[in-house]
């Protein structure tokens, strides 16, 4: 019985919630075809091994751990040397890797390197007989493809937030390895991590994303979107393409076609008028907001309620209410 | 420099798609085409590059059948000099068959930098730069939002998830670009009339195994229509109501 | 707009791609400005050096002059984009190319062209066509402005022009005038006046409900003395103005189609997400009854066009089938335009849309370049081969 490989993101020696997913996603795959067991690898600088047994919690049966100064930033070459060497040797029948912008970078140099191909941006993945069926969003998600992969292994990357991770604990046993190419020898060198920037939450990560568009009318005027997040606690700020194509934003922020996609449980759009390309980033949303001065906005036809009105005017309210409907609890 | 860009031709995306006949295709009865979003960044960044730094060759390469000529006509007018279409039926879903077609007509160009789009915004994959630039076996930096070049050496910066990396590399090398990296320009009139003197080649794309197929396309079920709860700051108090009670959000 | 006859397979990839770059410079750099610079009364001239990157000042005349050496059919979606614009941002660019770029072309000595054409396709140098008089605009052959040749071949020019588009920016004047006293429209000669000589002076005409995004000026000469190489050497009698009149006009049959496709589009996205009595507007038969009209029109408006377009390109065009082109399509745009506000209702006559703004600019057009009603005459002395005119 084949096992199944997952690729388990860390980052500044904590594992990111992809990488949950990553195991949790093949520990379900694992099951629902007839058993094996699920491998994860953990790379980064030497510590990271403590963060072997989080993964067991989610299905991992072996975690295969790579500890190495150089990998302390990633180091793409390296890792995907380590991890396209462990899928070869390792015989696996499908290597699952998280969607992110590391594992979108990762996977398919590890695909080509094995010489197989792969499905990317999933959001759920089975086997039929030998085939890897997965289904992906395609044309601005306007689209839903379902698509067959042959070929052994399989490797997809898989959407962040489209399956949560599920706890289905094991006893994770460790096993210690070296990577497969020499981090020093990357052609491609990591000068410099910058972190946040600012921001605490990622527009990735954020249960809650207040994003504001043109009707802000200045980059100052954002002030009051923070202001909105800082009142839910748990949300990021997200912008549209005019506003970032006007420096207002960094381009980290902007939500639509050509940027981030996004699926947070709440999404309100503050002044955005609701262009096709900004409507593709966010709308599967589970509950959208708008607030926008124009009844016949776009932006409506996908929200699920909206206030007609000044947003400027509006913020504020909006922002005490939040914070004391909050403090209720 | 010598410069590729790989260059894909999709329909324009605020169209409202409709599924073909055959549930495996969109219906492309009606729609616009256009160079992907991010390819024309990359045709862009690769004309700036040669702009600001001296006599070069920016070379437009695309896989299809022969309507991608339109896509490689529009980037001759935007100003690169040459364009080679890679000829197949149709531009296969499997990433890899499409790298390994690019990577065999890339290997002998002697080209200082490979770009591509992030991902084609219709397929929405992002896997044909980074596999290309396995197959030939260069240094690749994908999404990057800045480059900067001197000296046969390159710097990006590339935006992670709340964090950004500044990355170095020599060159030659693959790069894949992002938001951040500058608008395709518009082509102007002389350069539309210029594009029709410049050399476009037609080769047979060799495509190999495809080892990914399309089984259905479908519509995502709509969403439920929402509702206008009020005007003004007045509204407030019942939107975070329902946010509380019916969306359960709050 | 929906392509609905699929007229663009009549179209070459080079001349949609055209269309594509002038639409995308249009939506880009002119209607996020448009509707402030109207209400303001201003021309954006700072459009100008885009628009000359571009390539639009003078689009179909040849390379050898610096200029795009395009097609009449690419010509003319170059002038329905940017009309889909403003009437005014068109007027400007049918003024430069068809009214100065042009005579300097078809009239001018070889130095003339080699000089002034290049500058005029970067936009460097802005020019204005002195023909309408404060007297005599329908009937151009009895103007009075007036050039007296000098011992030494030089000119003395007096007279006024009046409703001259782009008049106070402008760094050169093709002028028509009579000459030497002789009253007849045989004595007409043009001459390039640059607008700095002394007794030139040119003054805006205020006022104006139309082409507000448009310079238009009152020209007066006193006594402006006019070198030997400023005339036009080819030009003489009336038909040599009348001459770039059809250039323009051609333009503008293709021009106001344009502003009608901006129309009928506003009109139809509104019609699908107004709500009145509980349902889309669009859903009424009356408003249906008005978008069917729109589209029919724009689409006849198209193929006459086209076909008009086909036919200058083959040398084979009369100043008689531009006028039928230039006359329906200026009647239809200005019905479109008004259909669209009307369908708008109580924010058709707000600024920020679009449709008021084309219906008051397209009364100046179906005004300018010959009425409608002269146009209709021509038609008619065409057919019958009786003049009508007085």
């Amino acid at each position: 019985m084949a096992n199944t490989f997952a690729f388990a993101e860390s980052r500044g020696g904590a594992l990111r919630r992809v990488a949950f997913e990553a195991v949790s996603a093949a520990r379900a795959l694992a099951d629902a075809s007839g058993g094996g067991e699920v491998h994860a690898l953990l790379a980064g600088a030497p510590g990271v091994a403590a963060l072997a047994s989080e993964l067991g919690k989610y299905g991992a049966d072996v975690v295969i751990v790579v500890e190495h100064a150089g990998l302390a930033n990633a180091n793409a070459e390296s890792l995907a040397a380590t991890a396209a060497a462990r899928i070869k040797a390792g015989g696996y029948r499908a290597a699952i890797f998280s969607a992110s912008a590391q594992g979108r970078d990762l996977a398919p140099r590890v695909a080509a390197q094995l010489g197989v191909s792969m499905a990317a941006d999933v959001t759920s993945f089975e086997f039929a007989g030998d085939a890897l069926v997965v289904r992906h969003p395609a044309y601005a998600g306007k689209v839903i493809a379902t698509l067959k992969l042959t070929g052994s292994p399989a490797i997809v990357t898989l959407r962040p937030g489209a399956r949560a991770a599920v706890e289905a604990a094991r006893e994770a046993r460790v096993e210690s390895a070296q990577p497969a190419s020499d981090p020093g020898a990357s052609k491609v060198v990591v000068k410099e991590m910058i972190v946040g920037g600012g921001a605490k939450l990622d527009i990735g990560d954020a249960p809650v994303i207040v994003s504001g568009g043109r009707g802000l009318k200045s980059a100052e005027n954002f002030k009051l979107v923070e202001d909105l997040a800082a009142a839910f606690g748990n949300a990021a700020v997200g912008a549209t393409r005019a506003v970032t194509d006007d420096g207002w934003r960094p381009h980290s922020d902007q939500i639509g076609q050509t940027g981030r996609q996004v699926s947070p449980e709440l999404y309100v759009a503050l002044g955005i008028s609701g262009a096709i390309q900004h409507i593709a980033g966010m709308r599967n949303s589970r509950t959208i907001v708008a607030i926008n001065k124009d009844k016949e906005a776009p932006i409506f036809k996908v929200a699920d309620y909206g206030i007609v009105g000044d947003v400027i005017e509006i913020l504020p309210v909006l922002t005490a209410a939040v914070k004391e409907a909050r403090a209720k609890g | 420099m010598k410069i590729a860009v790989c260059i894909k031709r999709v329909p324009d995306m605020e169209t409202r798609f409709k599924i073909a006949a055959n549930g495996t295709s969109v219906d492309e009865s009606g729609l616009k085409y256009d160079m992907s979003d991010f390819d024309g960044y990359a045709v862009e960044t690769a004309l700036q590059l040669n702009e600001k730094q001296g006599p070069g060759e920016t070379v437009v390469i695309s896989l299809g059948p022969d309507v991608v000529q339109e896509q490689l006509r529009k980037a001759l007018s935007m100003g690169a000099d040459r364009a080679v279409q890679l000829k197949a039926d149709r531009v296969p879903a499997d990433g890899l068959a499409i790298a390994r077609a690019l990577a065999a007509e890339l290997k002998e160009g002697g080209y200082d930098l490979i770009l591509f789009g992030r991902q084609a915004v219709d397929s929405a994959n992002a896997t044909v730069g980074p596999m290309t630039a396995e197959l030939l076996g260069l240094p690749c930096a994908t999404a990057v939002s800045t480059l900067d070049i001197a000296n046969g050496r390159a710097t990006a910066r590339r935006d992670l998830e709340g964090a950004t990396e500044v990355v170095e590399f020599a060159l030659p090398a693959v790069v894949s670009v992002d938001e951040g990296m500058p608008r395709a320009r518009y082509p102007s009139l002389k350069g539309i009339m210029a594009a029709k003197k410049k050399p476009l080649e037609v080769k047979p794309a060799q495509l190999g195994d495809e080892r990914i197929s399309i089984e259905k396309m479908e519509l995502p079920p709509e969403r439920a229509a929402g509702r206008i709860v009020g005007e003004g700051p007045g509204a407030v108090p019942e939107l975070v109501r329902l946010l509380h009670t019916e969306a359960k959000v709050l | 707009m929906q392509d609905f006859f699929d007229i663009d397979s009549a179209l070459s990839e080079e001349e949609r791609a055209v269309r594509a770059s002038v639409r995308q410079f249009v939506d880009e750099r002119i209607l996020p400005i448009i509707g402030d610079c109207y209400v303001e009364g201003r021309f954006p001239k700072e459009i100008i050096p885009g628009l000359a990157e571009l390539g639009v000042f003078g689009a179909n005349l040849p390379e050898e002059y610096g200029c795009a050496g395009l097609n009449n059919v690419a010509y003319g979606l170059i002038m329905q984009e940017l009309e889909r614009g403003d009437s005014g941002i068109r007027s400007f660019a049918s003024v430069q190319g068809a009214l100065v770029m042009y005579p300097i072309f078809a009239f001018g000595s070889e130095e003339q062209k080699k000089h002034y054409l290049p500058k005029m396709a970067a936009g460097e140098i802005i020019g204005c066509f002195g023909l309408t008089e404060p007297d005599f605009g329908s009937n151009p052959s009895g103007m009075i402005t007036m050039a007296k040749e000098q011992a030494d071949g030089s000119w003395i020019l007096n007279g006024a022009k009046m409703w001259i588009t782009n008049g106070s920016q402008a760094k050169i004047a093709v002028v028509w005038a009579k000459t030497n006293g002789d009253k007849s429209d045989k004595s007409i000669r043009g001459f390039i006046v640059p607008t700095n000589t002394p007794g030139f002076t040119a003054k805006d005409q205020k006022g104006k409900l139309s082409l507000r995004a448009s310079d238009t000026s009152e020209l007066v000469f006193q006594d402006v003395h006019l070198p030997k190489d400023a005339i036009l050497p080819k030009s003489g009698g009336i038909k040599s103005p009348l001459m770039c009149l059809t250039q323009a006009r051609y333009g503008i049959s293709w021009g106001v189609i344009g502003a009608a496709m901006a129309c009928y589009e506003e009109a139809l996205a509104y019609s699908t997400s107004r709500v009145m009595f509980d349902k889309v507007i669009g859903g009424f038969q009356l408003q249906q009854q008005r978008l069917a009209i729109m589209l029919t029109e724009i689409v006849k408006a198209q193929l006459v066009s086209l076909h008009l377009g086909r036919l200058k390109d083959a040398g084979k065009l009369t100043p008689q089938q531009v006028s039928l082109a230039k006359r329906n399509n200026c009647d239809i745009a200005t019905d479109v335009a008004r259909e669209a506000r009307r369908l708008l209702g109580a924010n058709g006559i707000l600024a920020e849309y679009a449709s008021m703004r084309h219906m008051a600019n397209l009364e100046s057009v179906y005004t300018y370049e010959g009425t409608h009603d002269i146009h209709t005459l021509i038609l008619g002395q065409a057919v019958t081969g009786l003049s009508a005119f007085n």
